[in-house]
């Protein structure tokens, strides 16, 4: 084989491996359950400070992703509001707006009435490459330790919706994170 | 001639400011949106018609009509999207090298074809590659005559 074949050679197997790189990457489309859930710092809604999911360890959290322009999300909100009033002893409810205009999202937060914390992940760097969304809006279901339990893409079509997905949070022995291993 | 050389002056002066502002490009949504992303769609705003690319033209329009300049609009862009929102990168910090590394490749290229055209020309056959050829046999010294006088005329 002389040095051009060699080359050639070398470039078709460069060129089928970037290919299959590809094709496994993109098999990675969501995140696993049971694995642990990337966390990220972000700005606060309203604005001027900073906070994580990490911040919420040792809690249920239902991780809502969520836009002002997004209409499913402007559905399912007040149910997701509902659902935090009269749970919020067992579980977290932290809203991520992603891809928004910061106006947009605190006139959101105002029109619903939404009062429990909020993150703003302006470039959505955080919900498309850590948490793999692919829309708005999707929400996890994380456990104490950090790890996710479930994951609903898609809104909620009410708040029974919401209870069946928070279930595991919910039940008494699950409200907090040693009284699962007891 | 003084009197009319400092009337001059003052004109000038006075006219600068007004001069410097029509000078200044007015910021136009047409042009930003071939030069912004829109957020969620992976494409220039101006292919898309998105919710959230009609939010983001709302906002580009108020600047607009608050009379900021393309820059001023890019970078406001940029505080609420983050830095992908630009459908360039800047020319500043890490994203200079956007702008440098295709420079650099056709600077290189360039002298790559250079060097290849001279390597080329050096290694064309000469004389020294003739001598080296080997002498024609006596038999194809004969031929060779016979052959040029079928075509001596």
């Amino acid at each position: 084989m002389n040095w051009r074949t060699s080359i050639v050679v070398l470039a078709v197997v460069a060129l089928l491996g970037f290919l299959v790189w590809g094709l496994v990457k993109k098999g990675e489309s969501s995140l696993a359950l049971g694995e642990p859930v990337p966390v990220a710092t972000l700005p606060t809604l309203p604005e001027g400070s900073e906070g994580s999911l990490e911040d919420y360890r040792g809690q249920w959290v239902l991780l809502n992703v969520w836009a002002s322009w997004c209409g499913p999300c402007k559905a399912e909100s007040p149910a997701l509001d509902r659902f935090e009033k009269q749970n919020r002893d067992k579980i977290v409810v932290l809203g991520v707006d992603t891809k928004d205009l910061s106006e947009d999202a605190m006139k959101f937060l105002r029109e619903f009435g939404i009062k429990y914390p909020q993150l703003r992940d302006a470039s959505g760097d955080y919900t498309d490459q850590k948490l793999k969304t692919t829309g708005v809006p999707e929400s996890f279901l994380v456990d104490p330790e950090g790890n996710l339990v479930a994951h609903y893409p898609g809104p909620f079509k009410d708040e029974a919706a919401i209870e069946a997905f928070a279930a595991p949070a919910l039940e008494p022995q699950a409200s907090a994170s040693g009284d699962q291993d007891k | 001639m003084k009197r009319a050389f400092a009337a001059f002056a003052v004109l000038i002066f006075l006219a600068g400011p007004n001069l410097s502002l029509a000078a200044e490009p007015q910021a136009s949504l047409p042009q930003l949106e071939d030069e912004v992303m829109c957020p969620v769609c992976g494409t220039l705003l101006g292919l898309s018609h998105s919710p959230a690319a009609e939010r983001e033209r709302v906002f580009i329009r108020k600047l607009i009509a608050q009379g900021k300049t393309d820059d001023e609009i890019k970078d406001a862009l940029v505080g609420e999207y983050g830095g992908q929102v630009l459908a360039l990168p800047e020319n500043r910090g890490i994203d200079v090298w956007a702008y440098a590394v295709p420079v650099i490749g056709l600077v290189l290229g360039l002298l790559g074809v250079i060097a290849a055209i001279i390597v080329w020309r050096r290694r064309r056959p000469d004389d020294d590659e003739r001598e080296d050829a080997p002498a024609p046999t006596e038999a194809e010294e004969d031929r060779l005559d016979k052959d040029m006088a079928r075509f001596d005329l």
